[in-house]
């Protein structure tokens, strides 16, 4: 493999010296030349190769691995023997599984929502306003797209310290304000810890939705724009009927990462509430629940690796047959409206 | 240039992955020991030295990891045929999950004679549940106890209550005397599990309801069991008014920083409460039974294990280890060490408030969910700790968590079939 790769870098590199405006006029040297499209190829092998090589250790092969663990009998981290879909089965059936799975599912769903609305409502809201480029604009990106770049782990930890009943600030806050009566135990409370760990995400990604979406608008053509205006439009038709239209890319891609990443939400309950979902599971998650019982409760360390890999085989089934049909469903508008 | 470059490459993986095959020749056997006591390290460094001069040629290293890390990084090495010598090792079910399919080597009286010593209650911990061998040399003993600061009892002019009535008044005096009586918090299930392993075997009767539990005569929907669920109710106006927020690491600074006079937690504390604030002069007590002059239950468990890797090249030296963990000797350092109660028999325990914990276990019942309901999952912890939450979260009567633990039982535990 390295020598070919090694014979194509040099033709390529011989055919660059030959250059451009006289093509094939001179004969190359000893070696004859590949044809274009065999170079080419070539190129696109030694591109692709290492992240080919890559994809398939670390994300095709863990879950067919996934698939086939969710098959066979598991005595602790032991495999014993093939069971068909006795798994599922025993997902789908036996309490109190059955129902974790359905309320872990359902806070997916919420988390999705919730993020559509808030988190992607607010970013879309910001980049209409950045766009008109107001005074300090720039800072204002800077700052909204700060979070981002914080990681995960501290962004749980500031976070839990803030809303900590005791020693934190949101509830001292509250009571300065003379709300008093409004603190509450933010993460503790079943009622209110699933919304108050999605603001948080919200929190966090706001910055990207914004500039995904600011950089859809600035790439709208100012003739359109003009166009509009010389007809006698006003700046909420001009949004509604020119920018919304031409921004369906971008909201085709916020909305399909907004899937995968509430689907695939992990990091920041596991790190703001553990591994339990809890109070009470009030913020399960499917991850969490797969990651539950793979791996096993922090103090128990009990691990069920085919129920575990049934839920990852299930969630991985979910995950690609929404964002297939969506992909599909969102691209269409946009050939649309285009 | 280049394929000189690879070949060298790859004679060094070669190298790498061979090394421990070719140490084996030389006269020094080392072996790896991993755990998840981060914090102890000093303290085992200094005891394997002590092994290590009593034994030239084996040399022992001590690898922890971080406690939430632990199990995904031991299977996973286990899995792969890989992993350490010497095993810190959980217990009861904790220890089934490696012990069941033959990742470790079963011990016997005759390998580690000091193990006929050690209590029957103590070896239960260390045994497989299918085969009934000993996997393991238990560490230590944990017991579920009440702390109390004496000096905030001092200033509200209260004592260690006698009966669960005294129990509520201490608390509501403390209360109006303007101090949080108890630290304790639901943030994280495992907390309120504890909690219930304190208040509730007085009520529900000890072995006997344990036993009765075990065996199938009754489940968790018993009113015995719901009633004693229902006292923890009694205990929620004197936690933090946010205490559903309070999370582990909170419930110690409020106790640590004087702010709670009460911490109802496990005798694993003991030493970091001393470490932590050497001011602090606190002690313990047993949850207190129903009326005054009952002798109190207290809750306690095998800790865990030491044991040895099935697949170990050095079986006879990490045998000799584990029999050495086994000895009074090392049971002395370890309680002398790190303030917690060895498991090995007939350790002399200076730490007074130790000393109580000790007193107390004349009269211990088994930890209910940890020592029974461990084995498969769901497991009875797990079931129970959500449950509790919702329970003092106000979701949930004691009557429905009864009810939802026993249901969930009954997936692998068969005497709850139908109940």
């Amino acid at each position: 493999m390295p020598g070919s790769n090694r014979s194509a870098g040099d033709s390529a590199a011989g055919r660059a010296e030959v250059a451009p405006p006289a093509p094939r006029s001179t004969p190359s040297r000893r070696r004859p030349p590949l044809s274009l499209r065999a170079t080419r190829r070539l190129w696109l092998i030694v591109f692709l190769a290492p992240a080919t090589a890559l994809f398939a250790i670390f994300v095709t092969y863990p879950i067919l691995s996934a698939l086939a663990f969710s098959l066979y009998a598991w005595e602790g981290i032991g495999r014993r023997g093939f069971v068909g879909l006795a798994n599922f089965a025993r997902l789908f059936a036996t309490f109190p599984y059955s129902q974790l799975l359905g309320n872990a599912f359902w806070h997916n769903v919420l988390v999705f929502g919730v993020t559509m609305v808030v988190q992607n409502g607010a970013a879309l809201a910001l980049a209409l306003l950045l766009a008109r480029s107001p005074r300090g604009a720039k800072i204002y990106r800077v700052i909204f797209f700060l979070p981002v770049t914080l990681s995960l782990v501290i962004v749980g930890f500031l976070w839990a310290l803030f809303l900590n009943p005791v020693f934190g600030i949101v509830n001292r806050l509250l009571a300065g304000a003379g709300l008093g009566a409004w603190a509450r135990p933010w993460l503790g409370d079943p009622a209110t810890a699933l919304l108050t760990l999605t603001l948080i995400n919200a929190w966090r990604w706001l910055g990207f939705p914004t500039i995904v979406f600011l950089a859809g608008i600035n790439a709208v053509p100012e003739e359109y724009l003009e166009a509009g205006r010389i007809d006698g439009a006003t700046e909420w038709q001009l949004t509604r009927h020119v920018i919304f239209p031409l921004l369906a890319p971008a909201v085709t891609i916020i909305v399909l990462l907004t899937f995968i990443g509430s689907f695939n939400w992990f990091e920041l309950p596991y790190v703001v509430q553990g591994v339990s979902g809890g109070p009470n599971r009030s913020t399960d998650v499917l991850s969490l629940f797969f990651y539950r019982l793979a791996f096993g409760e922090v103090d128990t360390g009990l691990q069920d690796i085919g129920i575990g890999s049934a839920i990852a085989v299930l969630m991985f089934l979910v995950l690609v047959t929404v964002s297939a049909l969506a992909a599909v469903l969102l691209r269409r508008r946009e050939v649309e409206l285009a | 240039m280049r394929r000189r470059w690879l070949v060298g490459l790859v004679v060094l993986l070669l190298v790498a992955t061979l090394y421990p095959a070719s140490a084996r020749g030389q006269g020094a056997v080392r072996l790896t020991f991993w755990s998840w006591r981060t914090e102890d390290k000093w303290a085992y460094d200094r005891m394997i030295r002590v092994f290590e001069q009593r034994n030239p040629g084996i040399r022992v290293e001590f690898v922890p990891f971080r406690q939430t890390e632990y199990n995904t990084i031991l299977s996973s090495a286990l899995t792969a045929g890989r992993g350490p010598d010497i095993i810190h090792l959980r217990a009861y079910g904790g220890l089934e999950t490696f012990a069941a399919p033959g990742f470790i080597e079963p011990l016997t009286f005759e390998q580690v004679p000091e193990l006929r010593t050690f209590s029957r209650q103590m070896l239960e911990g260390a045994r497989g549940r299918k085969d009934g061998k000993l996997y393991g040399v238990p560490f230590a003993s944990q017991t579920i106890v009440i702390y109390y600061n004496k000096k905030l009892f001092a200033q509200a002019g209260v004592g260690v209550p006698k009966s669960w009535d005294e129990f509520l008044a201490v608390a509501k005096t403390l209360k109006d005397k303007g101090i949080l009586p108890f630290a304790n918090g639901g943030k994280e299930g495992w907390t309120l599990e504890v909690m219930s392993g304190a208040i509730l075997p007085n009520f529900y009767g000890g072995t006997t309801f344990f036993d009765a539990v075990m065996a199938g005569h009754t489940s968790f929907k018993d009113p015995a069991y719901t009633g004693a669920l229902a006292r923890m109710l009694e205990l929620r106006p004197y936690l933090h008014p946010n205490f559903m927020g309070v999370d582990y690491a909170t419930m110690q600074q409020l106790f640590l920083n004087e702010q709670a006079a009460m911490f109802i937690g496990g005798s694993w504390e003991i030493g970091f409460f001393k470490a932590q604030n050497r001011n602090l002069e606190f002690d313990v007590f047993a949850a207190p039974p129903p009326k005054a002059g009952q002798v109190p239950w207290v809750s306690s468990f095998n800790d865990g294990n030491y044991g040895v890797n099935a697949k170990t090249a050095y079986k006879d030296a990490a045998i000799k280890f584990i029999r050495f963990t086994a000895t009074r000797e090392f049971g002395q350092m370890f309680t002398d060490l790190l303030a917690q109660m060895s498991a090995v028999p007939g350790v002399v325990i200076k730490d007074p408030v130790l000393k109580h914990v000790q007193e107390m276990n004349r009269k211990a019942t088994p930890y209910i969910m940890l020592v029974g309901f461990r084995w498969q999952a769901p497991t009875g912890s797990t079931l129970l700790q959500s449950a509790l939450q919702a329970m003092m979260a106000g979701q949930k009567t004691p009557e429905q968590v009864g009810d939802e633990v026993t249901r969930g039982l009954s997936a692998w535990f068969e005497p709850f079939r139908g109940r």
